[in-house]
């Protein structure tokens, strides 16, 4: 069973979303992680770039397969998690704590479209 | 001689020889006069060995390959089937093997009846006008064909489309091909058997759309049945169709893609036509297009005088040219030698076999492997791996364990639409003794992760190298000599 922690909000592409003020740090599930098997790249937007809700912002790619990575939110992004570039596999050892991205998120509003930890759960078991 | 695991390289002594070149006796040839900044400063780095080992060296690595030739190889879309024999008779012929592309096509009219016979023999099996010969391989057809496409937009001065629907579903060549080509991918879902979900694709056919891939049957192996009503739809908008011939085996002499409404297809003569398929093949990848298209297929091409005489034409409306000459020629004489040696009566049972082999399987398996979509399947299926899923033996672990019984792992973790698919695709060319045995393993390999899962989560056991490091395969690999050293060091 994988795990999902409950504060955070989900897409149904498996990203999870974390916002505090306007800031909302992004990455994948442990869901996902675990379906894609050992990650051997994570390609990430550059800062300044525009994402918009539901628009694929970079990829993961595993020994398995090549994943496009969905942003859940709009924004500018602020900030990408270098480590990352070097250590994709970081990815795999904890999904919740090795974020993707950082967005200015620019309609937080956003943010209600998505799935809670229950109704994410949900998708999860199908 | 299993374990033999040496480079050349590491083989090599300095100052051994395996050769003895005469003294000299025509100068140098202008060879002195080439300028100091073309010559390498440093001399290559090249094994110096003796004949007996290289002949031994290569012989050793030989006997460690899997091929058709040694065992079945049931890897789903990749249609390896035998290669017959005699198809490499036919291409060693010397009067075939010792023409020039540069000579005069007075002289090479045997070579280029071939190429026209072949390309009309597939127009007929493909239902289409005409076909170039001239791609290499798979994925260059589908570049090529989807060429044809945008050249077809284009020379209408319809510059707004731009745009290639690709099923989600779709081999991984296709949304590659329609961006190196520069259009502009849109996926259409599909239905939970793998068809196409006409009223998801209804609202993107615009006059955007240049047109739609599909291979039929489809990825899961499954016929499209409303392709005729696709086809309409796509029409309609202004679109064309192109068919991926990477499934074309079981449809072979009985079902043909022009009739379906395809405009334009590929063929894998390294898959369908039984020529030899990975490790460098070559391949060949043929592409037809229905009469309105002809115009636009790639230079050169072969045409037929009204007095018999072949000729090399260059075509204004072409495309251009997207090969060397006319393709790889070796391969297109042994899938001329195929078809021939079937004949009319025969290819039509190519589909019926490789779809009997398959079901066969399917049938016999599912009661210990996850069959997600019912039903008869063409020539191909894809089972959701092992059906008792709390055993913790994966897709991966079962493809290594086949190893260990000698069988070469189906395909794993494609099509996408499953989180643990396995694509089994057992070709015409097996006896049933060899699927009972295929099928004995799989039931076995099912028991083993019921009783002793561990044995199947560390597989292969038996194999020259056991389970490889994929991570760092993909993350940091070691491709020749230098990197090796480097990294022993």
């Amino acid at each position: 069973m994988s795990k999902i922690l409950e504060d955070l909000r989900y897409a149904d592409s498996h990203e999870w979303v974390k916002l505090e003020g306007d800031i909302a740090t992004i990455g994948i599930s442990d869901y996902a992680q675990h379906a894609l098997g050992n990650i051997v790249y994570v390609d990430m937007p550059e800062v300044g770039d525009e994402v918009s809700q539901g628009e694929d912002f970079g990829a993961v790619e595993s020994v398995k397969a090549a994943s496009d990575l969905i942003s859940p939110v709009s924004g500018e992004v602020i900030e990408i998690n270098e480590a990352l570039e070097d250590e994709p596999e970081l990815v795999n050892q904890d999904p919740y704590s090795n974020w993707i991205m950082k967005v200015k998120v620019s309609d937080a509003s956003e943010i209600d479209s998505l799935l809670d930890a229950a109704a994410y759960a949900k998708i999860c078991e199908e | 001689m299993k374990t033999y695991d040496k480079l050349i390289f590491e083989l090599s002594k300095p100052g051994r020889k395996g050769y003895s070149l005469p003294k000299n006796g025509y100068g140098t040839n202008g060879l002195s006069a080439i300028p100091d900044t073309l010559l390498r400063e440093t001399p290559a780095d090249l094994p110096e060995v003796s004949e007996l080992e290289v002949v031994r060296h290569f012989t050793n690595l030989s006997s460690k390959n899997f091929g058709v030739d040694t065992g079945f190889y049931p890897l789903g879309s990749c249609t390896m089937k035998y290669n017959p024999k005699i198809n490499e008779e036919i291409a060693a012929l010397p009067a075939f093997n010792n023409i020039h592309p540069l000579q005069d096509a007075e002289t090479a009219q045997g070579s280029l009846e071939l190429y026209w016979n072949l390309q009309k023999m597939l127009s007929n099996i493909a239902g289409l006008a005409e076909f170039t010969l001239n791609p290499y391989a798979g994925a260059h057809g589908e570049l090529t064909g989807l060429m044809v496409m945008r050249q077809y937009h284009i020379s209408r001065g319809d510059h707004k489309r731009t745009k290639v629907i690709v099923p989600n579903s779709a081999h991984g060549t296709n949304p590659a091909s329609a961006m190196v080509a520069g259009l502009e991918v849109i996926e259409v879902k599909s239905k939970p058997n793998g068809s196409i979900d006409v009223e998801d694709l209804k609202p993107l056919l615009d006059d955007t759309i240049a047109g739609i891939m599909m291979t039929n049957p489809n990825t899961l192996g499954m016929f499209e049945t409303e392709i005729l009503d696709i086809a309409k739809l796509v029409h309609e908008a202004g679109g064309l169709l192109y068919y991926d011939g990477a499934n074309l085996n079981p449809l072979l002499g009985k079902v043909r893609p022009g009739d379906m409404g395809f405009d334009i297809m590929h063929i894998n003569l390294h898959k369908t036509f039984s020529t030899p398929h990975g490790g460098g093949g070559p391949g060949s990848g043929p592409v037809g297009v229905a009469s309105h298209l002809v115009k636009y297929l790639p230079n050169p091409r072969v045409k037929k005088n009204v007095d018999g005489k072949f000729y090399v034409d260059f075509g204004e409306d072409s495309l251009g040219n997207i090969s060397t000459f006319l393709g790889n020629f070796g391969v297109m004489m042994k899938a001329y030698a195929y078809i021939l040696t079937l004949g009319k009566e025969n290819i039509k049972n190519v589909g019926p076999l490789a779809t009997l082999n398959a079901n066969y399987i399917k049938e016999s398996l599912k009661d210990d492997y996850l069959l997600p979509i019912e039903g008869v399947c063409k020539h191909e299926f894809v089972f959701d791996g092992l059906k008792d899923k709390s055993t913790g033996v994966t897709t991966l672990n079962v493809a290594k364990r086949l190893l260990d019984y000698g069988f070469h792992a189906p395909t794993i973790y494609f099509p996408l639409l499953f989180h643990e698919s396995m694509m089994i695709e057992p070709t015409e060319t097996e006896s049933k003794d060899t699927l009972d045995e295929f099928i004995d393993v799989m039931h076995k390999v099912a028991k083993e992760a019921r009783e002793t899962p561990d044995e199947v989560i560390n597989a292969p056991l038996t194999t020259i190298v056991r389970k490889l490091d994929e991570t760092t395969a993909a993350k940091n690999p070691i491709l020749n000599y230098k990197a090796l050293k480097a990294n022993k060091k």
